[in-house]
């Protein structure tokens, strides 16, 4: 199960995640959310993993999606506060060349341009 | 026995699965239901199974996540989310691995005709990182067909004691 909670700092959304994002019901939370920002007009997010210790296959895919969902609505989307289980995964499947991943929430809000 | 913890994992299973295994057996079987259910339930009897062996805990969630990667291949792809088709999973302990074994009853695939995820144009894709997470996560992984057709997926992990080399692999 997947939870997420929206923050609004000026024009940027935080969404707090804790749960597991894996086929069915934590894919599908992570892409209605990102669906539901998008089509509220958001465009600068960030995706707060602190408390996702397991991601899939099924959910390296949905943020993959997520993020050419972001770009294709030309805004941002950053990755805040991985785990080290989450880290190795985006490392071992090079997303971590395609991810804007910050370990800092400040650092994360002043990097949008 | 090493798979003594093992039995416990019929406590896990629900009415739908079908699981045989003897009590001093060091082989396991179930039959999934193509059920997205299923893909959890695989998780967890292999984790227990792996639990039971002596597995780390990093080496526990890394067999996890690969049998979980072969039971969504067999869901999605093999048998395309039919519920008139069965999965089939097999877990062996031989004294020095542990070898995991996904059937489905697909139409089958060759490894070298999937898509290398980590190639540039691919890392975009949002599909297709399930039989290299199974590679990453395991000493030895192949596919070869099944018997009656489909495709089976082999994972092998070296037992922590056949790494280690203490000898200690021996049933108690």
């Amino acid at each position: 199960m997947l939870q997420g909670t929206c923050r609004e700092i000026g024009e940027i959304v935080i969404v707090d995640f804790s749960g597991k994002i894996t086929l069915g019901e934590g894919s599908s939370t992570l892409r209605q959310t990102i669906r539901g920002l998008i089509d509220g007009g958001h465009r600068k997010i960030v995706l707060n993993l602190f408390d996702v210790d397991y991601i899939d296959s099924s959910g390296i895919g949905e943020l993959v999606s997520g993020y050419t969902t972001v770009r294709n609505a030309e805004g941002e989307m950053k990755l805040l506060h991985l785990t080290k289980r989450v880290h190795d995964l985006l490392q071992i499947t090079r997303l971590f060349t395609v991810f804007d991943v910050r370990s800092n929430e400040e650092e994360a809000l002043r990097s949008f341009s | 026995m090493r798979l003594r913890g093992v039995l416990r994992i019929q406590a896990l299973l629900g009415s739908t699965p079908r699981l045989r295994m003897a009590a001093n057996s060091q082989r396991v079987e179930v039959t999934l239901e193509t059920l997205l259910e299923s893909v959890d339930l695989a998780e967890s009897i292999v984790m227990r199974i792996a639990e039971a062996s002596g597995f780390s805990e990093e080496d526990i969630h890394k067999i996890g996540m690969a049998v979980r990667e072969g039971v969504i291949n067999a869901y999605n792809y093999g048998n395309q989310q039919n519920r008139d088709k069965k999965i089939g999973l097999t877990v062996e302990i031989s004294p020095e691995t542990m070898t995991v074994r996904v059937l489905d009853q697909g139409k089958g695939f060759e490894l070298h005709e999937v898509p290398d995820p980590l190639a540039e144009e691919n890392l975009l894709r949002t599909s297709g990182r399930g039989l290299f997470l199974m590679r990453a996560f395991m000493d030895e992984f192949s596919v070869r067909p099944g018997q009656g057709g489909g495709a089976e997926l082999v994972m092998v992990k070296k037992l922590p004691d056949a790494v280690s080399g203490n000898g200690a692999s021996q049933p108690e």
